[in-house]
């Protein structure tokens, strides 16, 4: 599946700020055999002093940039072309949930896919005692890891309601966990607590959801902004798998990753300091558009 | 016991009076009760005192502490239950016969330590290799994950370290705790030094005691070698005025020569990061670090961090800027690490620790957790990725098998097995004692050295003695420390004479007359302010004492009103004897000096407490009326006192051009104000008799115009009078003269809003007569004189 992706997200302040440097994570990611970026191009407007582009530690894309001169907006816009392949079914199995936690103790890897940097509180995931016991009554004898994080996923689908005016993107998870609403941030990062709370390592994948959905299907939630959703390390074997908590899914062809991190403060689309008064108008559009229209399903 | 018997003469009476504890090591007396021959000065010395004498030697060393204010308590700190270490007089006195082993043990130990950290940023062997848990990096928020193959400018991470030592019972030294993200207290060694040898002057300069001064010669020539261009400069980072080491910054900043920079002060710009000062931009490319490296920028590092620079950490990666320490070696200081150390040591160098640390154990492996289990009696348990000890960030410990911090009913065994891998275990080490003075004898008291270690051409070196910290009480336990106490100089001492060293050691090169730097935006604004407020204070203190006398004639009521109503447009409530208004415009002086600590005078600093101590003091004691109105004449004669200091002493570049500017344009503004009010055609009678008086010109009046006041010759000699150091016009001559010199440091081409309307201000009141400069002529020059402040801002300070 090849799909054009096109964000646009826009700033306007009453007054004009000065000295303003962001840095942006909206680069979608090449992953071998699951996404390939054919062609991808970033726009800032008005046209920054500097420009540098970098991975991060986590091996995602981003770039940052700065305005010397006063400025009353800042726009940024991604138009991206990529594919996004099918994934066959894999023989690669789970761990054992009671085998995981000696796995991870003898592990000594510190690179960026390593599980280690996942299996504890983060800036935007403290431990939440009531989220560790919803995780912890599912898990059941036996278990695999992939069994617990599916069930996991669906436990919160079910328990969260989508609600995109019952928090903002500071409210802490514990709150939104407790009203029972959110967006898919507040859903990923519920379910990012719950894992951990249960020794699961597991992080935030920030990314774009196909809009319209193929003919017959329900449409997405979340399609209308960057989305996001959970990974979650199932062992050597099988290694990292996806989870949708939002759409009560694995991710797949209509998912597109941008980045990976801890939680989302590790993979904000963009995020400035600049010395300004007064108030700003923030507008965020998106559209994920398949290029091709998808074959039909064969024998 | 022999020895004993025979010390005890007239001349070592203290040292014959002094009980050490017994099994306890100590410094004055070695195992065999004899004193040790480093202290024979100074306890022949003090025996000989009086206690009288005593006293007075040690009110030196207070007195000098005070005045340089080194040890105050930070602004605003309303609380006082911070933790305070008062000045003990007697320094902790070593033979640098023993300091070479102290040296080469912590000097190791630094080699070691950028070993270890240049390891945990790149090739990470050390835990590839299971030499160090995965599981304690990690998850470790002093692991900064931006530093991950960064490489230093510099070639190194570590500059400048510091180490917490003690002695244990066999006499050896142990490392308590390692000081690696941005150690504080080296400021506080020089004030130590310089105050106990104020206590003792005449023993000091005759006591052989190793100098520290060069220590700091080579820590600053470091550090001017690590510069990349030879036009930056160098700075110290500051977290601000709110930390609790703020002044010994401001204190180290002034007496090596460098720029105490916020967060704030600098940009990136230009690929470069760059100090923003009032003649634009300024590189800078070597920064000593004293705020803690997770707050450096909040585009990368912690993004609620309001102390930091956005974009530092890309100028680190670009090799733009030297950090002293780099970002990301607080990792070093987490409590596990000690555990892994010793093993550490062997596998990179190859030998063991010299000096040892603590015994430390992760609760993480099984064989660990059983032995912290079984000993939790003699240990200290607390998490495992603290950069301090438990007692000292609140954490959730065990002392002695007993749980603190919050959880003393929970079990210790369950709170092991659930948190085992987030716990270690540190064995209670107990220290040795050095005497301090109480009730006219010496008792022994637990001590700790801190000691630093800068990295210098010539690989690293240690600042011979100068901090240590003594507990308050007879508990020897090194956790006793958490009671608080006193720090105490430490002198290193030979038996031969030490060469003298000072920063001030004239250099071989020719003279060349150094130049003072751009001022920082940040440090212009509050000398402005400064200005503003100290002119603002004497002014409403003036008008303040003219109420309260005119109450005391019973003055007409028309003009207690007018002058009532002049004291609320400033928030001060003239009912009151002494106006809370006038001590919080007083006190917003002193919070603006608070923030420029570095480029203010001791005695400056130290006449603005003063002031404000008074100030505080008087006003809860006057009475309205004949009373106030003296105290406000104390108060006058105060700030004529520092206003004096200041212009007396200050030297004249950009600090002092905004300090005259903030004073003139208040000054200016408030006689605006007054005149507008009590010179109008309608004002009450006595209204000009007032301006005359608040504006201090009843003699110049006097000798000019005999004793009638007219509103002619009140509004000439405010307003118009270029001679009168009261009046408006000679005020906007000061800023015309001063705007010139401010515009000639800028960059040409800039628009010269602020100078342009000086010039119309300056041209409107030669133009006018007292007959043209009206009530409405004043009020339109008060708003415009007021205005200039915005634009000053626009123009120098943002």
């Amino acid at each position: 599946m090849i799909y054009d992706i096109k964000l646009r997200i826009a700033y306007d302040y009453a007054n004009a700020a000065v000295g303003g440097r962001h840095v942006i994570c909206l680069r979608p990611l090449d992953l071998a055999r699951v996404q390939r970026v054919i062609s991808v191009r970033l726009s800032v407007d008005p046209a920054p002093e500097e420009w540098q582009e970098r991975l991060d530690f986590f091996e995602n894309h981003v770039a940052e940039f700065s305005f010397g001169g006063p400025h009353d907006h800042v726009a940024v816009g991604l138009d991206a072309r990529i594919e996004r392949m099918p994934q066959m079914p894999s023989q690669a199995v789970s761990v054992a949930m009671k085998d995981l936690a000696p796995l991870l103790a003898r592990l000594r890897d510190l690179g960026p896919q390593s599980p280690l940097h996942f299996t504890c509180a983060s800036t935007r995931v403290p431990m939440d005692a009531d989220m560790t016991a919803f995780a912890a009554a599912l898990v059941k004898p036996g278990m695999t890891v992939a069994a617990v994080v599916r069930a996991v996923g669906k436990a919160l689908h079910r328990h969260m309601k989508f609600d995109g005016k019952a928090t903002t993107v500071d409210t802490p998870a514990a709150e939104a966990f407790i009203k029972r609403r959110g967006v898919c941030q507040d859903f990923s990062h519920i379910m990012i607590a719950c894992l951990r709370g249960v020794g699961i390592p597991s992080g935030y994948v920030s990314g774009f959801l196909r809009t319209l959905p193929p003919p017959g299907k329900p449409r997405l939630e979340g399609a209308d902004a960057m989305h996001a959703w959970v990974r979650a390390w199932a062992g050597p074997d099988l290694g990292w798998m996806e989870f949708d908590p939002t759409n009560d899914m694995e991710s797949g062809t209509d998912h597109v990753a941008v980045a990976f991190g801890r939680d989302y403060s590790d993979v904000v689309p963009i995020k400035g300091t600049m010395r300004m008064s007064g108030r700003q108008k923030h507008h965020q559009a998106v559209d994920m558009i398949p290029l091709i229209p998808p074959p039909e399903e064969s024998v | 016991m022999p020895s004993r018997a025979k010390s005890k003469q007239a001349d070592t009476k203290l040292f014959a009076q002094y009980r050490p504890l017994p099994g306890v090591p100590d410094e004055l007396v070695d195992a065999h009760g004899a004193m040790r021959p480093a202290w024979d000065r100074l306890i022949k010395h003090m025996s000989a005192l009086t206690p009288a004498e005593v006293a007075t030697a040690f009110a030196r060393g207070e007195r000098h502490l005070a005045d340089s204010g080194v040890f105050f308590r930070k602004y605003g700190d309303k609380t006082g239950a911070a933790r305070d270490w008062p000045f003990s007089p007697i320094p902790v006195i070593l033979p640098d016969t023993e300091w070479p082993t102290i040296e080469e043990g912590l000097i190791q130990r630094a080699e070691l330590m950028e070993q270890v950290v240049a390891d945990l940023y790149g090739a990470n062997r050390l835990v590839a290799d299971g030499h160090l848990p995965a599981s304690l990096i990690a998850p470790n928020p002093e692991w900064l994950r931006p530093m991950v193959d960064v490489t230093p400018q510099s070639g190194h991470f570590l500059h400048f370290l510091a180490f917490e030592i003690g002695r244990g019972p066999d006499g050896r030294w142990w490392v308590l705790s390692d000081r690696t993200d941005a150690p504080s207290g080296a400021g506080f060694a020089l004030e130590n030094r310089v105050a106990a040898s104020r206590v003792f002057p005449d023993l000091y300069r005759d006591a052989n005691v190793h100098r520290l001064a060069g220590f700091f010669r080579s820590f600053r020539d470091a550090l001017e070698k690590l510069r990349i261009e030879p036009s930056s400069r160098l700075g110290i980072l500051t977290p601000g005025p709110l930390t609790d080491t703020y002044y010994e910054q401001a204190y180290i900043a002034r007496y090596l020569g460098l720029t105490l920079l916020e967060g704030g002060d600098l940009t990136v710009q230009d690929g470069r990061l760059q100090v923003r000062t009032v003649r634009g931009l300024a590189p800078v490319d070597v920064l000593w670090r004293r705020m803690d490296g997770i707050w450096a920028d909040p585009l990368e590092l912690r993004e609620d961090s309001q102390l930091g620079t956005p974009g530092l950490m890309s100028m680190v990666r670009q090799g733009r800027v030297t950090m002293v320490n780099a970002l990301g070696v607080g990792v070093l200081e987490t409590q596990a690490l000690m555990a892994f150390l010793p093993k550490i040591c062997r596998v990179l160098t190859g030998k063991p620790l010299l000096m040892p640390n603590v015994a430390t154990w992760w609760c993480g492996q099984n064989a660990e957790l059983a032995h912290v289990r079984a000993n939790a009696r003699r240990m200290m348990i607390g998490p495992a990725l603290a950069t301090r000890l438990p007692f000292e960030s609140g954490a959730v410990h065990a002392i002695g098998g007993e749980m603190r911090g919050g959880a003393d009913d929970a079990d210790l065994h369950s709170w092991l097995t659930d948190n085992a891998g987030d716990l270690v275990g540190k064995e209670l080490v107990t220290l040795s004692t050095t005497p301090v003075y109480e009730n006219g004898i010496l008792v022994p008291r637990p001590m700790t050295l801190r000691v630093f270690l800068a990295r210098t051409v010539n690989g690293w070196q240690v600042m011979p003695g100068g901090f240590a910290r003594v507990g308050s009480s007879q508990d020897t336990t090194a956790i006793s420390m958490r009671n608080g106490g006193s720090v105490a100089d430490v002198w290193i001492v030979s038996d031969k004479p030490v060469e003298p060293i000072t920063m001030l050691t004239a250099p071989s090169a020719p003279f060349v007359r150094a130049q003072p730097g751009p001022l920082p935006s940040r440090a212009a604004d509050n000398l402005f302010w400064l200005g503003r407020y100290v002119e603002r204070t004497e002014g409403l203190v003036r008008l303040v004492r003219a109420y309260n006398s005119r109450l005391v004639e019973a003055a007409s009521e028309p003009l207690l009103d007018v002058m009532r109503q002049r004291l609320k447009t400033y928030q001060v409530d003239a009912k009151e004897a002494f106006p809370k208004g006038v001590c919080d415009t007083l006190a917003s002086a002193v919070y603006s000096a608070n923030q420029i600590r570095d480029r203010f005078s001791v005695d400056g600093w130290a006449a603005l407490k003063d002031m404000e101590k008074s100030m505080n003091r008087i006003a809860l004691q006057a009475e309205p009326g004949s009373d106030a109105a003296l105290v406000m004449s104390v108060m006058l004669r105060k700030i004529a006192g520092f206003s004096g200091l200041v212009h007396e002493n200050m030297y004249r570049a950009a600090g002092w051009q905004f300090l005259t500017i903030g004073r003139s344009m208040e000054r200016a503004a408030m006689m605006t104000d007054l005149l507008a009010a009590v010179a109008d055609p309608k004002a009450p009678d006595g209204g000009l008799d007032l301006a005359i008086e608040v504006g201090d010109s009843i003699m110049i009046h006097r000798q000019r115009y005999a004793v009638v006041t007219s509103r002619e010759n009140v509004v000439d000699l405010l307003a118009l009078d270029p001679s009168n150091p009261r009046s408006i016009r000679f005020h906007l001559g000061i800023l015309g003269k001063w705007v010139e010199v401010l515009y000639g440091t800028r960059p040409v081409g800039q628009t010269r809003n602020f100078e342009r309307k000086v010039r119309a201000l300056q041209d409107a009141f030669e133009a006018h007569t007292v007959y043209t400069l009206d009530t409405a002529a004043l009020m339109k020059a008060h708003w415009q004189i007021l205005d200039l402040s915005t634009v000053l801002n626009d123009t120098f300070i943002l």
